[in-house]
């Protein structure tokens, strides 16, 4: 069992990070994954770990990854939303790890839309 | 659903929905008696016994989204495919248990899957809720209570990446412990 001791040390280290997070401000990027029965079946765990991960590692202090239920889509499962602080919102459909890891390279970082993973593309291909 | 960790995953965002303030996952298992009880208990709003009857049917749902509601059904399939049980007691405005009892030796059993990443998710995306994670097994115990951890972080979030790192870590070592506790014990 790790101990709380070690847990002190963590937290007087996240206290020196957590001022540079802002968790409500209108500069977020926010990405929602969807949690619900299906979105969980199709595999959305393993897509919300990877960009909580990817999100973490690289520091990415403007973006907030959160989850939300069914959005009545759910053939298209793992769904992932992408809002940026412009309005803009960008959906990606079945999503998995691999595909996220690319969205935080191409469009959380860079800023360039992965427009090949939108549903616009996918939805239309059938 | 491949595992039933996911199951778990699914059934607790109904907790999250009921507005509960605190999750139990209970985990007990007996490798002599080859069984398996999985819970998930909460204090959110509770349903009437009219919605409890109705919950286990799949095209009722509160939901407005679409039309069909089938986590709990899903759930309850993979204990009854074992030869096993499912129950779901609820009482208006104090909670809800949802219980799936197995037999493991079954071979429709499903694997139980990655717990951890299901707790990581649950408490990491759901920061101002407590979890409380029991894992039992012939008699040894693992229990992880976000309450104990948010008391140790004062100020800092639960959902920092370093503590969903430090909650993970944990998670997999006690697990890792409770199947191999060692020669000292």
């Amino acid at each position: 069992m790790k101990s709380l001791e070690e847990l002190r040390a963590i937290r007087d280290r996240a206290r020196t990070n957590v001022h540079l997070r802002k968790e409500n401000s209108p500069d977020n990027i926010r990405v929602v994954v969807g949690m619900a029965t299906c979105g969980i079946a199709a595999g959305a765990r393993p897509v919300l770990t990877t960009f909580t991960d990817e999100v973490a590692k690289r520091g990415l202090q403007n973006v907030m990854v959160t989850q939300t239920g069914c959005i009545g889509l759910c053939q298209y499962e793992p769904i992932v939303e992408v809002y940026e602080p412009d309005g803009r919102v960008t959906t990606y459909v079945k999503m998995n790890p691999e595909k996220a890891v690319q969205v935080v390279n191409d469009h959380l970082v860079n800023g360039k839309v992965v427009s090949e993973l939108t549903i616009g593309s996918i939805g239309t291909m059938k | 659903m491949q595992e039933l960790s996911l199951n778990i995953l699914d059934i607790a965002q109904n907790s999250v929905r009921a507005k509960a303030s605190l999750v139990t996952i209970t985990m007990e298992e007996d490798t002599v008696e080859k069984t398996l009880r999985l819970s998930v208990a909460d204090n959110g709003c509770g349903m009437t016994e009219e919605q409890v009857a109705h919950a286990m049917d799949p095209f009722f749902t509160t939901r407005t989204t679409r039309k069909v509601g089938l986590g709990i059904s899903f759930f309850k399939l993979t204990a009854e495919a074992t030869g096993g049980s499912f129950s779901i007691d609820s009482t208006l405005g104090a909670g809800t248990t949802t219980t799936a009892f197995y037999h493991t030796g079954h071979i429709d059993m499903m694997p139980v899957g990655d717990m951890v990443s299901t707790m990581v998710t649950l408490i990491s995306m759901n920061p101002e809720m407590d979890f409380v994670y029991r894992h039992t097994l012939d008699g040894r115990q693992f229990v992880l209570d976000t309450r104990e951890i948010k008391e140790v972080l004062e100020d800092v979030p639960i959902d920092a990446p370093e503590v969903v790192q430090f909650i993970r870590d944990t998670l997999t070592e006690g697990e890792a412990e409770l199947q191999d506790p060692g020669p000292e014990e």
